[in-house]
């Protein structure tokens, strides 16, 4: 790697700690991240011949801060501070500066960082637009690809979200305990969305959007750095990693879509996978079970056998029991309901779906869940129908295709072929 | 002489890596490990998940406490470890310089060895 690319990455990976401090102290979303970016080009020009800084988070902080409070004065037309003082005394400034962002004023302002990107007012889309702006760093180019918007929609996209959230005011004031739990949760909810956001992408769109996933398991590391002993953020980590570790193995060279039971496992990612049971085993001793820890538990049963016809269903079933139990929702009871035909057949199965229909009628996967259990039931014609429903609801072209093959089966033995 | 070269590094600098760039440094390394090996010299090497995995017991209390993360909150992680056989320091710090070429950034710190169990255990990645 050159120098230049070591660069970028000290700069990525310093950005949400030294853009939160940043923004505590000029309490302006804008002024920091022009004060981040100032530090960067600084950086740039200064780490090639110097090499990097002890600690580059520390030195673009305050490189970030003098500069900008340096330009503010000269504007205002004040005596400017002489250039040195930028530079001189920086080691001890830094030690300094280090000692106070060990604290937990350090940790607040990350979380406050991410916090300001999950305004209720803002829409999913515009939460997440907004974190891998000003929190990620990625450029609204790389933004408007991953969402397949052109770059002047994603721009304005992201001005109007920053404009509301500028609007709405930040919350400076150091949290109690339950805000900060209430916000923990607000932003784990926020990374979920920014990970389903990519890990819904259709094969020709997986390569562009599984950088999304990546992102999202970045940030759900970074916020366990700053609060390790929460046991629901050990739990949405593992369970990213967990879906994540799939992801080369779900589609096929022609773009289909590969169910789990079908994948090849050998694909699936060790590395990614030994991580996120390592997450959950840490999660589980805080006895403090919740939504995300229990759907990362689902995902280790299917990580954890080689073959899909050793999967503990009747324990999957019972985990998503527990999960309608945490936070009750129609789709829950339907993934309970595909874990209940492995084990108690298609007719139990079916008894737990068509309740749903109501709830869930505009749902792609209700559809083609129904109809392979009607499918299973040897009722071709009502499954049809289920399927045909399915297609029209579908998504991306390989949920479409999915279903076209049971379709096309259930034509070529009724010799409609 | 048998040393231990501890690797620290950024974690945040290397967890964002893309897979290509991660792919890139692994390889320079391997050329490394290659001539370590083709030496006889080299023993287990070890790539650590992120500390966020980490757990750490203090057994300065009775019982003994679990604490989540890693023991040290440093600005720059132990992300992993060689064993290599040296003549002495200036041996050592020949291969941590090798390595830090191909794989820049961050430290090394060579640490002699005084015990040592070789293992049977069979290489793994993940699992």
């Amino acid at each position: 790697m050159s120098d230049l690319a070591w660069i970028d990455g000290a700069l990525a990976a310093a950005r949400p700690q030294a853009l939160a401090a940043l923004l505590r102290y000029f309490r302006d979303l804008d002024v920091a991240e022009e004060a981040f970016q100032e530090a960067s080009l600084r950086a740039l020009r200064n780490w090639p011949d110097k090499g990097p800084p002890r600690d580059p988070t520390a030195w673009l902080i305050l490189v970030g801060r003098n500069a900008t409070l340096d330009s503010v004065r000269r504007r205002s037309r004040e005596a400017p501070l002489p250039q040195e003082v930028l530079i001189s005394d920086l080691e001890d400034a830094e030690a300094d500066l280090v000692e106070r962002l060990d604290g937990a004023d350090y940790r607040d302002d990350v979380l406050r960082l991410l916090f300001i990107c999950c305004h209720p007012d803002l829409p999913a889309t515009q939460q997440i637009a907004l974190a891998l702006r000003i929190v990620c760093g990625l450029s609204v180019a790389e933004i408007a690809r991953a969402f397949l918007v052109s770059d002047s929609a994603m721009e304005q996209r992201i001005t109007r979200a920053k404009a509301k959230v500028a609007k709405a005011g930040s919350p400076f004031e150091t949290p109690g305990a339950i805000e900060r739990a209430e916000r923990l949760a607000a932003v784990a909810a926020m990374i979920y969305l920014l990970f389903n956001e990519g890990y819904s992408a259709s094969s020709g769109e997986a390569p562009l959007r599984s950088g999304l996933c990546d992102e999202a398991i970045r940030l759900g590391r970074l916020l366990l750095r700053l609060f390790p002993a929460e046991a629901e953020i050990m739990g949405l980590t593992a369970l990213m990693l967990l879906q994540h570790a799939r992801a080369e193995a779900r589609f096929d060279a022609a773009g289909d879509i590969i169910l789990m039971e079908d994948q090849d496992r050998t694909r699936w990612n060790g590395r990614m996978i030994a991580e996120g049971l390592a997450l959950i085993d840490k999660a589980v001793r805080h006895r403090v079970p919740g939504p995300y820890q229990i759907q990362a538990a689902i995902a280790a049963l299917h990580s954890r056998v080689p073959r899909a016809e050793d999967t503990d269903w009747p324990q999957i079933a019972g985990l998503y029991q527990a999960l309608e139990h945490h936070m009750p929702s129609p789709v829950v009871t339907l993934n309970r309901a595909v874990a209940v035909s492995k084990t108690e057949g298609p007719a139990a199965a079916l008894d737990l779906i068509e309740p749903l229909a109501h709830r869930l009628g505009a749902y792609f996967h209700f559809h083609g869940v129904r109809g392979a259990m009607l499918l299973k039931l040897e009722r071709k014609a009502e499954a049809r129908e289920a399927f045909d429903r399915a297609i029209a609801l579908a998504r991306t072209p390989a949920e479409a295709a999915h279903i076209r093959q049971h379709i096309d089966r259930l034509r070529v033995e009724a010799g409609e072929a | 002489m048998l040393y231990a070269i501890l690797c620290y590094h950024s974690e945040a600098v290397v967890g964002g890596w893309s897979k290509a760039e991660d792919d890139a440094v692994m390889e320079k390394l391997d050329v490394v490990h290659q001539k370590l090996t083709a030496e006889g010299r080299l023993g287990p090497v070890a790539r650590l998940l992120p500390t966020s995995a980490a757990t750490t017991l203090r057994k300065d209390s009775d019982p003994p406490l679990v604490l989540d993360g890693p023991f040290a909150e440093t600005k720059e992680q132990l992300l992993g470890f060689y064993i290599v056989d040296c003549e002495g320091l200036d041996q050592a710090l020949e291969v941590a310089r090798d390595l830090g070429r191909a794989n820049p950034g961050g430290a090394y710190e060579l640490r002699p060895i005084g015990v040592f169990y070789p293992s049977a255990l069979p290489p793994a990645e993940g699992r």
